[in-house]
């Protein structure tokens, strides 16, 4: 089943007078379970796609469907909700809350939720998502107080707390060595494989990018190439 | 989402930058803090400054008698015989706006004192209630008559400054012996210094003494003949009475002045010339005047539609002297309070928009997980409101204690006020809702894709 459905999506910026095309047409679509790379090179609109897809931004003319739901045309607050209850966000620089432990951070999340929970209920489902993401007895650190791994983990396990179909993660390795880098990709095979949960990444990085089931190549706000439905390649390399 | 969360938030992000919001709240805490000592000390100036000006007299009504004619020829005001003692206990027992009340009976006399005389601008024979409704209970030495002095009409009499200056010479004058119309009078009490009343009488050129012992003994007339002639003042003392004989004729014969005093003359009922009664406030002077009229109007038999045999007269000027006080102060107050709570709450404005723009990442990262504005909205004048509200009870705290600092070191008056603190509390959450309310909506107006790349 598709899980997400773009057709003919168009983003164009308004710079003054002149109007900038950045996306010029994206069709795609998504599999539920899917891990998708977004790749292309920087100001090929891989980021602008990003945001809409994360239900961030609008796009100026197109579709989008998210589990059977038109959404392209949603107001500031229901795009919220939805971020909410159906998106996760990894960010490249972890974007954790200073001076904030651990667990306060992932439990971020649920305070704006719909739902009311208790604060010791809160408390323990923070604490599962950690223990999850292996940092079980990291639970009161503070962020600074964590290697970037670690923070990413963090990041990840917020990301996860009102169990999302979907995780959004955007250059998720770009300020990690490379074998945390390894680390948090096997985390994302781990939660895709176990879980079922349809992760997209935006990276530039071929390497990122082999972990992907489905690799999306962006150019010039168009997609130049997309692997859905071919074997998975092979680790190190996309031919397109 | 539930306010306590917010709250909780708020708190939370509060704690996480303790130096930040200490300085913020400095501005409120210096402003309420200001605005209570303010209030506190300017209340008790005020409430000093009105009792100086009461002191003068404003709360004081004057009761006399109305005018006496007799075949159209009127006699002048205070002219008839109408009011008793027994009046000035009625108004004091049955007029609640009424804090006290003394009768006067007035003469006029030398004053003799070793071979020095004096004739004062006023004896006053009265009740120890008149120095309470003067505002002069302190007195600079001795000790007041009693009201046993008044029922046994007792030779004692307190001096003003002016006749110690003119008989004494500056020496003590307690327990001396002085002659008024030749009845000695022992010394026990000295008056605090009053100097001149509006008018420019000297106040302290007086003597006070028991109306009973005035009455009977020196005068054995009322306010009806000293008015009209200088006969009762020296008819004895001094010869040159004589020349110009007293324009009232004795119907009995004269008697001597020893005769006078072992046997005071029965008088058929006792009037007096004045009753000075004290309202409890210069805003319940209306009320007492009508409570008065009531009694009096009552105890003299009045019928509805007839005029009133006794006039009663208010400190009309320095009543509304005391009222434009009160509302200058009352005013200069609340310019000074609004001006530091404005600054303060600027200064919470200035540090809220700085957070906010310190902050943007967060409220990119918050709106990207599901915050729609009003929730960023709501949490960051929540945070406004707890730093404004934490500031102001500090700022009470401040405020009082600043304000009990003064009235130790400086001895200044100072009147702690419930209501003012209550406003404090109040003014305080509005301001940080006013002055947070900009850099909230700011933020909650931020586009999280652009917040979240924000550097």
């Amino acid at each position: 089943m598709e899980l997400i459905t773009l057709r003919g999506i168009e983003k164009t910026y308004q710079m003054g007078d002149i109007s900038v095309p950045v996306l010029k047409g994206i069709s795609l679509a998504i599999r539920q379970g899917e891990l998708v790379a977004l790749t292309g090179s920087s100001g090929s609109g891989k980021s602008t796609l990003m945001n809409i897809l994360g239900c961030l931004d609008r796009p100026t003319s197109g579709e989008y469907w998210l589990e059977g739901q038109e959404i392209s045309q949603l107001s500031a607050d229901e795009r919220a909700l939805l971020r909410n209850r159906k998106l996760g966000f990894v960010f490249q620089s972890f974007n954790l809350l200073a001076r904030t432990s651990a667990l306060e951070n992932v439990a971020m999340p649920l305070s704006y939720t719909a739902e009311e929970l208790s604060s010791s209920e809160v408390k323990t489902r923070a604490g599962e998502m950690l223990c999850r993401v292996g940092l079980a007895d990291r639970l009161d650190h503070y962020p600074s107080q964590l290697s970037g791994g670690q923070q990413q983990r963090v990041a990840i396990a917020r990301a996860l707390i009102n169990r999302p179909p979907v995780l959004f993660a955007d250059e998720p390795t770009g300020n990690l060595d490379s074998r945390t880098s390894e680390e948090v990709l096997q985390m994302f095979e781990q939660l895709n494989a176990e879980d079922g949960i349809t992760i997209i990444m935006v990276t530039h990085d071929p390497k990122v990018a082999g972990h992907a089931r489905q690799i999306i190549r962006i150019e010039d706000g168009m997609i130049l190439d997309n692997t859905a439905g071919r074997p998975t390649p092979q680790t190190g390399g996309v031919t397109p | 989402m539930r306010v306590y969360v917010t709250a909780g938030i708020a708190l939370k992000a509060l704690r996480r930058n303790p130096m930040r919001a200490m300085l913020t709240t400095l501005g409120i805490v210096i402003g309420v803090g200001a605005v209570i000592a303010m209030m506190e000390i300017g209340a008790g100036a005020s409430t000093a400054l009105k009792k100086s000006i009461a002191s003068m007299g404003a709360n004081v009504l004057v009761i006399r008698p109305g005018t006496a004619s007799s075949g159209g020829v009127s006699f002048g005001a205070g002219t008839t015989t109408t009011l008793t003692p027994e009046d000035c206990q009625a108004i004091l027992r049955e007029c609640p706006a009424i804090r006290n009340a003394s009768p006067m009976v007035r003469a006029r006399a030398q004053v003799v004192y070793g071979n020095r005389n004096w004739v004062p601008n006023a004896i006053y024979g009265t009740t120890p209630a008149y120095l309470d409704v003067q505002d002069w209970s302190t007195l600079a030495e001795g000790e007041p008559f009693s009201d046993r002095d008044v029922l046994n009409s007792n030779r004692v009499c307190i001096l003003g400054q002016s006749l110690v200056r003119e008989l004494f010479e500056g020496e003590s004058p307690v327990g001396k012996e002085i002659r008024i119309k030749n009845i000695s009078f022992r010394v026990i009490g000295v008056l605090s210094p009053k100097g001149a009343n509006m008018m420019g009488h000297d106040q302290d050129d007086v003597i006070l003494a028991p109306w009973t012992t005035i009455k009977y003994r020196v005068t054995g007339t009322s306010l009806a003949t000293t008015n009209q002639s200088t006969a009762a003042t020296s008819d004895t003392v001094n010869t040159l009475s004589n020349l110009y004989p007293a324009a009232q004729p004795s119907l009995y014969p004269e008697r001597s002045s020893v005769q006078q005093t072992n046997n005071p003359m029965p008088v058929r009922f006792a009037n007096i010339d004045q009753i000075m009664a004290a309202a409890n406030s210069s805003q319940e002077i209306p009320l007492a005047i009508r409570q008065i009229s009531e009694v009096l109007r009552e105890r003299h038999r009045i019928r509805d539609e007839a005029p009133e045999d006794f006039n009663i007269r208010d400190m009309a000027e320095l009543t509304a002297t005391l009222s434009t006080t009160t509302t200058l102060m009352t005013n200069l107050l609340l310019a000074v309070a609004m001006i530091s709570l404005v600054v303060g709450g600027v200064g919470i404005m200035n540090i809220m928009l700085v957070s906010v723009t310190e902050r943007t990442r967060e409220i990119g990262l918050r709106m990207a997980v599901g915050a729609r504005g009003r929730d960023i909205l709501r949490q960051f004048l929540v945070e406004a409101v707890v730093l404004c509200l934490t500031g102001g009870a500090m700022g009470i705290v401040l405020g009082h204690g600043g304000s009990q600092l003064v009235r130790l070191l400086l001895g200044w008056p100072v009147e702690t006020s419930p209501a003012a603190i209550a406003t404090a509390v109040l003014v305080s959450a509005g301001v940080g809702i006013i002055f947070g309310f900009y850099p909230a909506w700011k933020a909650s107006r931020l586009d999280p894709i652009e917040a979240l790349r924000y550097e």
